[in-house]
């Protein structure tokens, strides 16, 4: 659905964007970027690359430097040391009027004193182009955004959507190699904002330029991005797919800022003998590789064995909600099937889904369950009733323990701070559900 | 609908005061002036009965409109320089750390806590043919020995635009603190240099407080006489000179009246025109059309 290559789409006016000779997968190239802002470490050796076309995601909590590199793209800050490239063209000193790139920012930073056609044209009339097709231009724009009618008012007379299309209107009628979006919905309320990511991932579709995003809201980044790089403390903690950074999170700060997670802490016992899993039924398993791990107060968990892991290291075992199943029965013993006994605590009926929370020794574990068959056949799990807790041992995954530093960036909610749950409160949802 | 009404009429009682300042103190004189200007003079100068036009036959003498048009360009000119001078400063203060801010803001005000005719003569002093200014700019050689830089125009203007400029920073200060500077980050994304960005965002942004600058520096000036009569020769004078002169040498106080309600007239008449035409949006609409 969304082009790989901006290379030789087409947009607006029927002109390529980008010459075809250039190497497409380093259209965009930070290369060992560091900022400091006295003795904070702003953006901290951060070299990635984005490629073009490419709708591409800057997540992480406030203050982990992702407007830092951005605003370095844009021309507004200098690094301290490194280069930035575009379209293989080093750009780390151009002053930002004679960089590429146009910004759509948080606060839209709309002109007031303009009209919704005069902030579209601005970019244009700077640009001397001819009155002609500066009007074909705005004209199309208008079109683009939907808000012909509306061309002659100010940006006061516009509601907060309005002026968020304008906004990507005035940058985007500049035909930028790469559109930078900082926050571009944060001051939305939550319904405008879920329209103005249906409309944002239309546009990208249709005007096929590279898009950098930057947010700290993981909902956002999941639904629209092809790629997302988490940054933690001016650091790129991980760089994937959406379906990468949820499934295979390569820390527990990733973990729990991607969505929801259960984390059991605990101490690796001797890995899993070949022989063990040979009496398991399943051939497949046989080649794989678990660890065993004790927790304090549960039984020993496995755990699929996806790094280097030695025996007696402390670590956490991360599950997502959705991976676990809940049952009355005690599941039927299966090779590598962790189950667990606990007590339902809440329960939260979603319709499609409901939310259990089960309490287990000293955790608060996490379950959700989809509901793919019709509900009502069956007698629901209530309030204080015993069930089981059980998931493979492949959905789960070690990672190093969370620092005091990573619970304060992530910020628990008061209720849950002291157990070991990490519960992400940036995003709605627990899921990537995908817009597009 | 009760607690409604009672606001109004607390609203009315607040404002009636400044109301009543205005009408006793501003509307009524002003309007008594241009009374006066159609009544005759009398030899011990003051007012007599009946009516007639001798003052406005008297304005038509050939001297006023050199005056009169002398008096607008050194007011036009002060208004310009101030806020050439000022819009800078204002920017600045705008952008510079709050403590700084506080101390700038002092040494803007600073010539306030002295007397305007002390500050004035402390000029004629500096310009003086034995001044420390003339003696040292004729020691750089900027200045020929022998030319005066006092009783002139460009004395006069120079000790005015001195005087007026706290009054244009102060309103440009005012609206550049509240300018959102962000917008010039977004003129630049766009493309814009920044002086272009200075001009089409920064200048638009503050423009209450440039017309402020320019209402508070430009009328002031119109009616200085103190300066001029200080620091100015005879090829200097302003309108202000002239009506000191008929009101405290001629004793001719319609006369006096007739210069002052002139005065007025140019300066409210083309004001009612500016701001009508931009009530009914013709000069916004203009502006459109032509695609600015």
């Amino acid at each position: 659905m969304r082009p790989e290559s901006g290379g030789t789409e087409c947009w607006v006016s029927g002109e390529p964007v980008e010459d075809a000779n250039r190497p497409v997968s380093e259209f965009l190239e930070f290369e060992n970027v560091s900022k400091h802002y006295g003795s904070i470490k702003a953006v901290d050796h951060v070299s990635l690359t984005v490629k073009q076309g490419e709708f591409f995601a800057l997540l992480g909590p406030s203050g982990c430097g992702k407007t830092t590199l951005l605003r370095i793209l844009a021309g507004f800050e200098q690094p301290d040391t490194g280069r930035v490239r575009l379209g293989g063209e080093d750009v780390t000193d151009l002053p930002p009027y004679e960089r590429k790139v146009n910004t759509i920012f948080q606060s839209y930073a709309l002109f007031p004193h303009l009209t919704v056609w005069d902030n579209i044209a601005y970019g244009l009339k700077v640009a001397k182009r001819p009155k002609r097709e500066i009007k074909e231009e705005v004209a199309k724009m208008l079109t683009l955004i939907q808000m012909e009618d509306q061309a002659w008012k100010k940006p006061d007379q516009i509601s907060g959507g309005q002026k968020q299309r304008v906004a990507i209107a005035r940058a985007l009628v500049n035909k930028p190699r790469v559109l930078l979006l900082d926050e571009p919905l944060a001051a939305l309320d939550l319904k405008l904002r879920q329209r103005m990511l249906i409309e944002l991932d239309l546009i990208h579709d249709e005007v096929g330029i590279t898009f950098l995003y930057v947010t700290h809201d993981q909902g956002e980044a999941m639904s629209l991005s092809d790629r997302i790089a988490v940054m933690k403390s001016g650091r790129v903690e991980q760089l994937g797919t959406p379906e990468e950074v949820y499934e295979a999170p390569r820390s527990s700060f990733v973990a729990a800022f991607i969505g929801d997670t259960n984390f059991f802490s605990g101490v690796v016992a001797e890995p899993m003998e070949k022989s063990h899993v040979l009496s398991g039924l399943l051939s497949a398993a046989v080649d794989k590789d678990y660890s065993r791990l004790k927790v304090d107060g549960l039984s020993d968990l496995q755990c699929y064995n996806d790094k280097q892991i030695r025996e007696g290291e402390d670590v956490y075992l991360s599950i997502r909600p959705e991976k676990m199943r809940i049952s009355r029965e005690r599941p039927k013993a299966e090779p590598h099937l962790n189950a667990l006994q606990g007590e339902v605590e809440d329960v939260i009926y979603l319709g499609s889904q409901t939310k259990y929370w089960v309490r287990v020794g000293d955790y608060r574990i996490s379950v959700i369950r989809q509901h793919s068959r019709f509900l009502l056949d069956e007698k629901p799990i209530r309030w204080f009733e015993n069930v089981w807790v059980s998931w493979h041992a492949d959905d789960g995954f070690m990672l190093e323990k969370y620092s005091e530093q990573d619970e304060k960036l992530i910020q628990l909610p008061p209720e849950e701070v002291g157990e070991p749950v990490g519960n992400n409160e940036n995003g709605p949802a627990p899921t990537p559900e995908g817009v597009a | 609908m009760k607690a409604a009404n009672r606001i109004r009429v607390f609203e009315w009682l607040v404002t009636l005061p400044s109301f009543a300042w205005l009408l006793i103190l501003f509307i009524i004189p002003a309007l008594l002036v241009f009374a006066i200007t159609f009544k005759p003079s009398t030899p011990f100068g003051g007012i007599g009965e009946g009516w007639t036009l001798d003052t406005l036959r008297t304005l038509s003498n050939p001297n006023y409109p050199a005056i009169i048009w002398r008096t607008i360009w050194l007011s036009v000119a002060t208004t310009a320089l101030c806020i050439l001078l000022a819009t800078p400063m204002g920017y600045y203060m705008a952008r510079i750390s709050p403590a700084r801010r506080s101390l700038v803001l002092l040494l803007v005000i600073l010539p306030f806590w002295t007397s305007f005719l002390v500050r004035i003569f402390a000029w004629k002093v500096l310009l003086h043919p034995e001044g420390m200014l003339k003696q040292l700019l004729v020691f750089i050689g900027l200045c020929a020995p022998d030319t005066s830089l006092l009783y002139n125009a460009g004395a006069v203007l120079l000790v005015m635009v001195y005087t007026e400029l706290p009054f244009a920073i102060l309103p440009i200060y005012a609206a550049s603190e509240k300018f959102d500077f962000r917008l010039i980050e977004a003129a630049k994304d766009l493309g814009a240099t920044s002086f272009r960005a200075f001009r089409s965002v920064f200048l638009p942004g503050i423009r209450v407080g440039l017309l402020t600058a320019f209402l508070m520096v430009f009328i002031p000036s119109l009616g200085s006489y103190v300066i001029p009569d200080i620091v100015g020769g005879p090829t200097s004078e302003m309108i202000g000179n002239k009506i000191a002169q008929r009101t405290f040498v001629d004793r001719n106080l319609p006369h006096a009246a007739g210069l002052s309600a002139l005065l007025t007239l140019t300066v409210l008449v083309p004001m009612v025109v500016i701001i009508s035409l931009r009530r009914t949006g013709a000069v916004n609409r203009a502006l459109i059309e032509e695609g600015v």
